[in-house]
């Protein structure tokens, strides 16, 4: 075996070089399927070649071990929905966390030195933070539990004071042997369970708008935790560390991509507890929503010139893309210019929108950004919003609201809007939505694939 | 691990940062969801290192702590590989869409 395991580290700069090609591939649309497959290949030849570690034992528990994780991994990864996918990214990126949290337990209990003990503290720490986080972030946008933040009063002290605690049980463990080897039983498992504590403590009040931008955090945080870890072995994995680090930058830019494109910033998110309060400023919204019935909403949209498309949530959970399509096949067969505004951040992540209508076979040419819209909202006829509700919020111009700031499709500049929606209900950011109590604005009640339905229904007998 | 470990060690870990930051500089928001879950995959790395703790442990305690963590490292791959590659499958059959409408 000893003239095999000469092979791993050749094979893991190969990864690590294919990783890097893999994720230059993917951050262009011609290449990014090539990409993954590229990187696919690369952790597969690594795994392999693990196995030929000197001095390993215990083949049998590995290969059950992979056979376990890897199977259900990619059972619910195959069987699950599209609209599921953010959700999928948290709960899988919580498991890397998980795992570096353990490699980190495993290296703590057992003969380190000083120094990778110190790294595997730290990357334990924040593999574990990941972990619970992680699975919050999971619960919250499967449903599993309520997405409003969730706080208390003295939250950031009691956050806080369980980060100082968990840092200074991980203190007390570099200290063992030698000053408190009795303890040490205690100081491991309050460290990891202190850790866990905090990355739950740290996504509960994030309310779910706010979630992809959380989620991408945690994977930086991953990434960091998995390249600490790469160092707390008594010979450096540096598949680990380079793979991981560079995860970890490429996550904390892309973190703050995502939270520019929501005009949010970090801190703002992570303590804002955005959406947990009403805006103070008083009712502010005047009017009444006024609803429509399918058949005259199908007369309004047969006579625009113009129709404006805004998807958003709403489209995704009842799976109308398929019957938007059909709708706007139909329009376009009646001369009706049809375009899609795609917000940025519509749906759960962005570009979430981008790949379900694709997936639908919506052509890219007819999805439109925010800035390359927005000027045209004054010259439609009619903006058909299906299940958006924070990014077409006209509060969001208006100083003192919670959304002031964030770029929003203003929809509300059109000659009419319709809106369809499930009910009569808040938006995920928990914000009342001026823009259903506007006189140019009426509500199509119901689910959007049976909505939608009705008004191609509507439309072919016109 | 001595003084010129340690600075070879910083070495490749602002290089490898620096490339993380080069990499997704540029990148469209389109194609932020699927660089997620595809830097989501590549820290799945992770499994090898779970392997190799687990291979060196000795304790029952250390075994069990082991073996989960390879069941996670694994799953994170193979989850990761998955919700990627479906992803991107929509960019791609869009992009033959278009190609057969030109």
């Amino acid at each position: 075996m000893v003239e095999f395991s000469s092979l791993i580290d050749p094979v893991y700069i190969a990864t690590v070089v294919i990783f890097i090609i893999g994720l230059q591939r993917m951050s262009h649309p011609s290449t990014a399927r090539s990409g993954i497959v590229w990187a696919g290949a690369a952790m597969l030849i690594a795994t392999i070649v693990t196995f030929l570690t000197p001095g390993l034992s215990s083949f049998a528990l590995m290969a059950i071990a992979i056979v376990i994780g890897g199977g259900l991994g990619y059972i619910a990864a195959k069987r699950v929905s599209m609209t599921d996918m953010p959700q999928m990214v948290a709960i899988y990126n919580g498991m890397g966390g998980g795992a570096a949290a353990g490699i980190a337990a495993v290296h703590l209990l057992g003969t380190t030195t000083a120094v990778t003990s110190v790294l595997a503290v730290v990357g334990g720490l924040i593999g574990a933070v990941s972990f619970s986080g992680s699975i919050i972030a999971f619960m919250k946008l499967q449903g599993w539990m309520r997405p409003r933040p969730i706080t208390f009063t003295g939250q950031q002290f009691v956050n806080m004071a369980v980060l100082a605690l968990a840092v200074a049980c991980g203190v007390l463990l570099l200290g063992h042997p030698a000053w408190v080897p009795a303890a040490f039983q205690f100081y491991l498992p309050a460290f990891f369970l202190l850790s866990l504590g905090f990355g739950l403590l740290m996504a509960l009040p994030i309310g779910g708008a706010d979630m992809p931008v959380v989620i991408s955090l945690f994977n930086a945080l991953t990434g960091i935790a998995v390249g600490l870890d790469g160092f707390s072995f008594p010979t450096p994995n540096y598949a680990m560390v380079i793979a991981g680090i560079i995860v970890g930058a490429a996550g904390s830019l892309l973190t703050l991509l995502m939270a520019r494109a929501m005009n949010r910033s970090i801190p703002n998110i992570l303590f804002g507890a955005f959406g947990a309060t009403e805006e103070e400023t008083g009712t502010g919204v005047q009017g009444s929503m006024k609803p429509i019935e399918a058949d005259d909403a199908a007369v309004m949209l047969a006579y625009s010139d113009t129709v404006i498309i805004v998807p958003g949530y709403g489209m995704a959970v009842a799976q109308a893309q398929q019957k938007v399509k059909e709708l706007a096949d139909l329009l376009e067969s009646r001369d009706v210019g049809v375009k899609f505004a795609i917000h940025p951040v519509a749906g759960r992540m962005p570009g979430h929108m981008n790949v379900l209508l694709a997936e639908a076979g919506i052509s890219y040419d007819r999805l439109y950004d925010r800035d390359e819209i927005n000027q045209e909202f004054p010259d439609t006829d009619l903006v058909l919003v299906i299940g958006a509700n924070d990014v077409v919020n006209p509060a969001a111009h208006r100083q003192g609201s919670p959304l002031y700031g964030m770029p929003v499709l203003d929809v509300e500049q059109a000659k009419n809007v319709i809106v369809l929606k499930r009910g009569a209900g808040k938006g995920f950011a928990g914000i009342e939505n001026d823009l259903f109590y506007r006189d140019n604005t009426r509500m199509l009640y119901g689910d959007a694939k049976e909505t939608i339905g009705l008004l191609i229904q509507a439309l072919k007998k016109l | 691990m001595d003084l010129t470990m340690f600075w070879i060690s910083v070495y490749i870990v602002v290089l490898a940062a620096f490339t993380g930051y080069v990499v997704i500089r540029r990148v469209p928001v389109v194609l932020h969801t699927p660089l997620m879950s595809g830097s989501n995959f590549i820290h799945g790395i992770v499994l090898v290192g779970a392997m190799v703790a687990l291979g060196h442990a000795t304790t029952d305690l250390e075994k069990i702590i082991g073996f989960v963590a390879v069941i996670l490292g694994a799953a994170n791959v193979t989850g990761g590989y998955v919700i990627t590659e479906r992803i991107l499958q929509m960019f791609d059959r869009s992009k033959k869409k278009q190609e057969k409408e030109a």
